[in-house]
């Protein structure tokens, strides 16, 4: 195949990706919305009067759960190996063959890769059915703002990219972007949990019709998260695997590869400044679940900013300041 | 490890809350725990983040100092405060350094006591068996026939790894001691990275310099363009090499969407690392610098220097020899002076744009249409009077000084413009010549052709490897932080009504741990063997 045909085979992978990763979100907010009928947030007593009924409902309602919940991994498997062939073949596109992450488009293209990869691996592991609609729906909308705001046609490689550091340096960062943002994930809803929990003595009206429905499918999800001390826990184990392969990317090969290109380690350029910007809160993030009065929601907090410095360092920081910024893939 | 710290920290931190005592001894101790504190830590933590905000924001003087300057021009009511406070050179600032000084002292204030404390903790044996294991976060039970000394033996076994005691009716074990150590290998390493990075920039330098295809550099400060050196630097140590740039090639792509894309930079050097020694040659390209006695020579940029002749009125040259133009962006339309003090009767100069191959439309004038050489074009404004070179003023080469010069007039009145090229452009009708006559009896211009300039980076890091091998020992030891899980697990085994009780519980002292998994794991291995020895 030639490079054009594979630039064009990228594109429409994505397309079909984009396709999937719907599918599976819609799949998962239905499966969201079948477990409606589960009797969580009942108050007590009315199961006891209308006991045989009600479990019959469950039954039926978690078979159906399930079959949503199996679809939408389905689906998001198929769109993962889609997201995959866009990503190599994204590669192989290019004039002499190169890694896939060359500008903005590319990068964005192969971190939500790695998000929904690290999700489908861990999903067993940590029962992630909680995480599925959370996933599906960022990736679709990173995904789709990449392609509509970021897209750029395959070019060479600059000079100063070619270099192994860089393709060890930019795997490193991609992988721990792609990990941070799952716990990301679960530091926000952890957050989003902790408020519902202190809510959820106040009396609230009840509302009719679709809003209703969908503020029923909200309770329902939040109530089926895993307790706050597991989300937490598996927060923690996600940035635990993310920040070293972090300081990796970000304080040994970039500045091995800095060194090279520019003949500087570091230079302070904005790039480097966000990268350690982003290091920093991370460590605070370690700091503050070690420390009386800042863990749980603190740490929470600061993961989330922590989150927000990596990403605006990798959109941002090309956007504001690119031309101030040697790492700008203008 | 939650427990853990709270056992070695958390009294340092409780006393933390207490209002200040107001004796001296008594108030400097009490500083001393404010300023170890794991709060205060994370407090110094954040003040560094945010203090870094700053250094992406505006242009900083040791990143791009043009840039810098642009900006101070740019806004004249602001410049003035942001110099006062550091801003544009954030990471050398009074405020900046206070943030990370204070945290590296808080840094050893904290590893101190931790290591001390480490140092007897590494050597304990594993606690005694707690009265209630029922108590504890993983708890499990079952009974058995075999005998409890052959569980506790069994035990023993299976809990490979754990530092093993035997007590009477239990066992005792524990493991993880080397997560404390990693811990502290991480936290040391920071400090080492840092005492790196100060070494670094108080013995090294850093030097720039633009030398043209044909020109020579050799290695002392005055010949320079940008020097950088540090504040401990010795300029009598600098390295006494000198080289030649004999030749610059850089490939551009002339078709697709890739067209005037430039790859393939390098440079040929013919270089002497000491006076009177052998010459020898050597190519660098991005990415590949040529190291001489441990300075690097880096090649970062390149660019044209047009080969001008200046004439007087009587035909005598004032002026000869290629010009550097700095290029504005990547289609390489440049820009330069020329100065001509020697010119008669009154001084010249020159100032405008190189386009490498020009194209040319009524609404643009003149634009570069590809990055490449082919068919370049001077375009220069042209001054007479005082260049302003004897002041004692030093002068950038790349900037004129117009203040004590006229621009040349036409008749018409309207700025006298030279343009020039080798002889084969023509857009409007009046072929472009290689020589231009200057109004008023000034003299001649001649544009003879284009060198190439590299722009070259020197530096020298007598501890480069210092701060690195720091931050790979802080990965080794963040690895071990954050993987190494500490746990305790207590087995208690006693005979009771003719059947063998036994009991499994464990403490996980890490912060991410999960120990269901290993005391089901453990469980399981008992049982099992217990169960065999049942049925034997
Ligand atoms: C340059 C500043 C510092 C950086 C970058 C830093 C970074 C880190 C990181 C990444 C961890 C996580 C490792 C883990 O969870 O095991 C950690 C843990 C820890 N740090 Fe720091 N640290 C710094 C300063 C300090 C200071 C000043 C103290 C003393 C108050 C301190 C005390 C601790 C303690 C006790 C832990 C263990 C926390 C735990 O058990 O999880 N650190 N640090």
């Amino acid at each position: 195949m030639s490079h054009e045909q594979f630039e064009l085979l990228s594109n429409q992978a994505v397309v079909g990706c984009a396709v999937f990763y719907f599918a599976a979100l819609l799949a998962h907010v239905a499966e969201w919305a079948a477990a409606r009928t589960v009797p969580v947030a009942v108050p007590v007593g009315v199961g006891a009067s209308g006991g045989g009924d009600d479990t019959e409902v469950v039954e039926e309602s978690t078979a159906k759960r399930d079959r949503f919940a199996r679809l939408g991994v389905i689906a998001t498997v198929v769109a993962a190996g889609l997201h995959l062939l866009a990503v190599v073949t994204r590669g192989l596109a290019a004039d002499p063959i190169r890694v896939p992450w060359g500008n903005m488009y590319e990068f964005t293209l192969t971190a939500t890769c790695v998000v929904t990869i690290g999700y489908l691996l861990l999903y067993r592991k940590y029962s992630l059915t909680w995480l599925s609609p959370i996933v599906t729906g960022f990736v679709l909308v990173i995904l789709m703002a990449d392609a509509l705001l970021l897209y750029d046609p395959v070019v060479r490689l600059p000079d100063a990219l070619e270099s192994p550091w860089l393709v060890i340096h930019v795997i490193a960062a991609i992988i721990a972007t792609g990990a941070f943002t799952i716990g990301g994930m679960a530091s926000a809803l952890y957050l989003v949990k902790a408020r519902w929990l202190d809510r959820s003595g106040e009396e609230r009206p009840q509302r009719a019709g679709f809003r209703g429905a969908v503020a029923a499918m909200f309770r329902n999800y939040l109530a089926r998260l895993p307790e706050l001390t597991q989300l937490d826990r598996f927060a923690y184990r996600v940035h635990a695997f993310a920040f070293p392969i972090w300081t990796f990317a970000a304080l040994i090969a970039g500045p091995i590869w800095a060194q090279a290109a520019w003949g500087r380690y570091w230079g302070w350029d904005p790039k480097e400044v966000w990268a350690f910007i982003t290091w920093v809160v991370y460590a605070a993030y370690l700091h503050a679940r070690a420390t009386a009065g800042w863990k749980g929601r603190a740490a929470a907090i600061i993961a989330i900013i922590g989150l927000a410095t990596l990403w605006f360092n990798f959109v941002g920081i090309n956007f504001f300041f690119g031309a101030n910024s040697q790492h700008s893939y203008a | 490890m939650s427990e853990g710290t709270d056992t070695t920290y958390g009294e340092d931190r409780n006393r933390a809350h207490e209002v200040a005592p107001l004796a001296p001894r008594e108030f400097g101790r009490w500083a001393w725990r404010q300023l170890t504190s794991m709060r205060t830590a994370l407090i110094l933590l954040f003040l560094l983040a945010l203090g870094a905000v700053p250094g992406s924001v505006v242009p900083q003087e040791s990143v791009d100092s043009l840039a810098a300057a642009r900006w101070r021009d740019q806004h004249e009511t602001l410049a003035p405060i942001y110099e006062k406070l550091g801003l544009f050179s954030v990471y050398d600032s009074p405020w900046f350094s206070a943030i990370y000084i204070l945290l590296m002292i808080s840094l050893v204030g904290c590893i101190l006591p931790r290591t001390k404390i480490y140092l007897t903790a590494m050597r304990a044996r594993p606690p005694k068996t707690p009265r209630n294991l029922a108590r504890l976060p993983e708890y499990r039970t079952f009974t058995t026939e075999a005998d409890p000394e052959a569980v506790l033996d069994r035990a023993r076994q299976v809990l490979s790894g754990y530092r093993v005691d035997r007590h009477e009716g239990s066992v005792a074990a524990e493991r993880g001691y080397l997560r404390e150590a990693g811990n502290l290998l991480f936290h040391v390493s920071v400090v080492i990275v840092l005492i790196g990075f100060a070494v670094g920039s108080l013995f090294g330098f850093r030097g720039g310099v633009i030398v043209v295809t044909g020109g020579t550099f050799a290695n002392t400060v005055s010949q320079y363009d940008e020097f950088d050196p540090g504040t401990l630097f010795d300029a009598g140590g600098l390295t006494p090499f000198s080289f030649s740039v004999t030749d610059f090639d850089v490939t551009f792509a002339t078709e697709g969407r890739e067209a005037g894309m430039a790859s393939d930079f390098s440079a040929a050097l013919d270089y002497v690392a000491t006076p009177g020694g052998e010459t020898r040659s050597a190519r660098i390209e991005v990415n590949h610098p040529l190291t001489i006695d441990g300075t690097k020579v880096f090649l970062i940029g390149h660019g044209y220097a047009p080969d001008i002749t200046v004439r007087d009125a009587d035909g005598e040259v004032v002026f000869s020899g290629p010009v550097v133009f700095l290029p504005e962006d990547t289609t390489f339309r440049s820009l330069g002076v020329i100065k001509v003090p020697d010119a008669s009767p009154q001084q010249l100069g020159f100032r405008g744009e190189f386009y490498p191959t020009a194209g040319f439309s009524m609404e643009t004038g003149p634009v570069t249409v590809f990055p490449e050489a082919k068919q370049p074009l001077l375009s220069l404004q042209v001054f007479v009077g005082d260049l302003g070179l004897d002041d004692g003023v030093p002068q950038s080469v790349y900037a004129l000084d117009t203040d004590e010069m006229e621009p040349v007039k036409r008749a018409d009145g309207r700025d006298f413009r030279v343009d020039l090229s080798l002889g084969e452009l023509n857009f409007t009708g009046d072929p472009i010549t290689d020589t231009v006559t200057l109004p008023d009896g000034l003299g001649s211009i001649t544009f003879n052709g284009v060198e190439k300039f590299v722009k070259l980076q020197v530096s020298r890091d007598p501890v480069d490897w210092l701060a690195l091998t720091g931050v790979s020992l802080a990965l080794l030891g963040l690895l071990g932080s954050l993987f190494i899980r500490p746990r305790r697990v207590w087995v208690a085994a006693r005979r009771e009504q003719g059947r063998t009780v036994v009991e499994v519980a464990g403490l996980d002292r890490s912060s991410g741990g999960d120990l269901a998994d290993e005391i089901e794991g453990l469980v399981a291995q008992l049982e099992d063997r217990a169960h065999m020895e049942d049925g034997r």
